[in-house]
């Protein structure tokens, strides 16, 4: 495959909430790029930090108590948060765009679905007449896939179903053809056929559009399904990345792992589900070493002692774990054990 | 493991629509509509569906937390739809209940000691000795430890707090457990903890559970039999291994391949449906799958097909199989 573009780039970005307990680095020096025309994923689970990468991203940290502390996210050649909120509001719904979970929640009630989708165009597009905007918008929810679109354009969002509400909220995140979008667990709150009705329309405007994706999700099957390439997420740390077909046939991380054994596939009975031990870690809760050395069954006194940096294991997959540290490979065996 | 433990004939939940000032009842709500099953004792029965498909109602109308509109339920021999608001509650020492929100099941101002010891209290079993001490036993069963009892559930994690649930439940030592989305609310690596838990339990205290849930590879995990559920009516029920190797139902095909496989080099077959659910308000006439079916007849439109065996052990509510029924 040609070599592609880097059109979003973050480097040890950093995201704090300064809360009553002190400072929590929900987000802790993570690096990541999309290329054009990609879909790159994020899987982890809840607390991971990854929901405060992507609202790093639009700029919409809820400020206080968030702040983003360190790091740069480059894109087109500007660093986003050095930006003006002037500047960044231009950015935000016209270059990068975002899709998020309920669908519900993230439409007016109060207004008819044209006019939320037209405000979208008015406010990037302030030229085009009225005609052009509604022709737009029309022309997107067709896109989308949604029935009868001038007539949907008079209604509001209650008298359309989830599936429905979701498309339309993809078709506003289009209207102004973005070159990245962020799609925040699009899926998460809609049923299993609607799920994949939704994904596959996702994956159809990426290829004919052209446009970045960046799905975040904790569903590992929708990450196999849908991404080139995927982010691990955990603690707020990178802990593995790479190409998807490589994390799935050869995850290295002992949390990427432990997390694929640990989900029941549909296809065929596994006798009993391996599960990692303990649980997800308070962020900001551990200070030194692996985030992950708690509960992992490899854990070994570095681990405690050192924070693990990303080892490149093959051109393209790189692992935060000391296993993959040549001096360490040979003193420890990598095999899983199944209790 | 043959001898039947519940059994389900003709279950209906309707819930009325009132509109207008004099709260007329104009329509209803046809949650559940005309459902029959059985559960074999030591057996799993997990119940999938999508959401608004009746199988939460269902779920709560075996324990008569929600009264049936219609229908009959027999549990151990006993009619439960018979029994009156006293005779349930005893009888709710042998039927128990798992909730999906680990959160709002508990209540926040009690311990978890207090949390516990209520089912003991309230069917009056032990001394207040034996139960604080049963309460210390059951903590350590689902993996929590003694001192937890004193603590409160805000000071537990979500998995945590599913453990708790599930002690509860168990306090009374019951023959049936419904667990209705157990696991939804938890994240894929405490999912698998809370799911080799209750697999263990079953093993260890000879439980029979009805599993209720939307996830059909969790679903397929824990479950012996499956029933699957559209619109207010049973679609499929079969062995676990028959209803996912060999679905029947045209609905039951397409639920298993829309489900995202966590393996990139899977290749699906597609059986794509196209649309939402319909309103459960307004069902369609005939078969309610007619709308989004791909294989859809002339008769599908007029005629409800039965649920009814197709293979020993298998059933299916299909027209398309109608022919190779055993008359």
């Amino acid at each position: 495959m040609l070599e592609r573009e880097k059109i979003l780039e973050v480097k040890g970005l950093q995201t704090t909430f300064f809360t009553d307990d002190g400072e929590v680095p929900a987000v802790d020096n993570v690096d990541f790029h999309i290329r054009e025309g990609e879909v790159l994923g994020i899987v982890g689970e809840s607390g991971c930090g990854k929901s405060v990468t992507s609202l790093s991203i639009m700029g919409l940290v809820p400020s206080p108590p968030g702040k983003i502390t360190n790091g740069e996210i480059l894109f087109e050649d500007q660093d986003l948060t050095k930006l003006p909120e002037k500047k960044m509001r231009e950015i935000r719904g016209n270059d990068i765009a975002m899709i998020f979970q309920e669908p519900m929640t993230s439409l007016n009630p109060l207004f008819t679905i044209g006019n939320q989708l037209q405000e979208a165009v008015k406010i990037h597009k302030k030229d085009w007449s009225k005609k052009q905007i509604y022709n737009r918008a029309v022309e997107m929810m067709r896109l989308v896939g949604l029935p009868r679109p001038e007539g949907l354009m008079k209604e509001h969002p209650h008298q359309l179903s989830g599936g429905m509400r979701q498309r339309v909220m993809i078709a506003m995140a289009l209207l102004c053809d973005p070159k990245v979008l962020i799609a925040d667990e699009p899926t998460t709150a809609l049923d299993v056929t609607i799920q994949a009705q939704i994904l596959k329309l996702i994956k159809n405007l990426n290829k004919e559009l052209n446009t970045a994706v960046l799905l975040i999700t904790h569903d590992l099957g929708v990450v196999a399904e849908t991404c080139e390439r995927v982010v691990v997420m955990y603690a707020g740390k990178v802990v593995e990345e790479g190409p998807v077909d490589a994390i799935f046939k050869d995850p290295q991380h002992p949390y990427t792992r432990g997390l694929l054994e640990s989900v029941p596939d549909m296809r065929f009975k596994k006798e009993r589900l391996y599960s990692i031990p303990g649980n997800v870690p308070k962020p900001g809760s551990i200070k030194t070493g692996c985030r992950f050395a708690p509960r992992c069954e490899f854990a070994f006194d570095r681990c405690v002692e050192e924070t693990p940096p990303l080892y490149q294991t093959t051109e393209e997959h790189q692992t935060r774990c000391f296993l993959f540290d040549p001096k360490e490979a040979e003193k420890h065996d990598r095999t899983i054990v199944k209790s | 493991m043959t001898e039947q433990l519940l059994k389900v004939e003709g279950l209906k939940k309707y819930f009325p629509i009132k509109s207008g000032i004099f709260g007329r009842v104009s329509n209803h709500v046809k949650a559940v509509d005309d459902i029959s099953f059985s559960v074999k004792e030591g057996e799993t029965l997990g119940i999938v569906g999508e959401s608004g498909c009746g199988k939460s109602t269902t779920g709560r109308m075996l324990m008569r937390l929600l009264e049936p509109t219609e229908g009959k339920v027999t549990f151990d021999g006993q009619e439960l739809t018979s029994l009156s608001n006293n005779e349930m509650r005893k009888a709710r020492r042998d039927i128990q209940m798992v909730f999906q929100d680990p959160y709002a099941s508990l209540n926040p101002r009690h311990t978890i000691e207090k949390i516990l010891m209520e089912p003991l209290n309230v069917h009056n079993i032990g001394d207040p000795k034996e139960r604080k001490q049963k309460v210390h036993e059951f903590l350590e069963i689902v993996g929590l430890s003694s001192y937890h009892a004193k603590r409160y559930p805000h000071q537990f994690s979500g998995g945590q707090r599913q453990r708790i649930g599930i002690a509860r439940a168990l306090m009374t030592n019951p023959k049936l457990i419904i667990a209705d989305e157990p696991v939804s609310a938890l994240d894929v690596s405490i999912q698998a903890q809370v799911l080799n838990l209750m697999q263990d339990l079953q093993k260890e205290l000879k439980l029979t559970y009805i599993f209720i849930a939307h996830d059909l590879g969790v679903v397929r995990h824990i479950s012996d039999r499956v029933g699957v559920m559209y619109l207010g009516n049973m679609a499929e029920m079969a062995d676990t291994e028959d209803l996912y190797e060999k679905p029947l139902h045209p609905y039951t095909q397409a639920l298993l391949t829309a489900v995202p496989v966590p393996d990139p080099a899977f290749e699906r077959e597609e059986v794509e449906i196209q649309g939402d659910v319909p309103s459960p308000a307004n069902p369609p006439s005939g078969c309610r799958f007619h709308t989004r079916c791909p294989f859809k007849m002339d008769i599908c439109e007029t005629t409800i097909p039965i649920f009814a065996e197709v293979e020993k052990g298998h059933s299916v509510a299909c027209h398309l199989y109608e022919e190779s029924r055993p008359q």
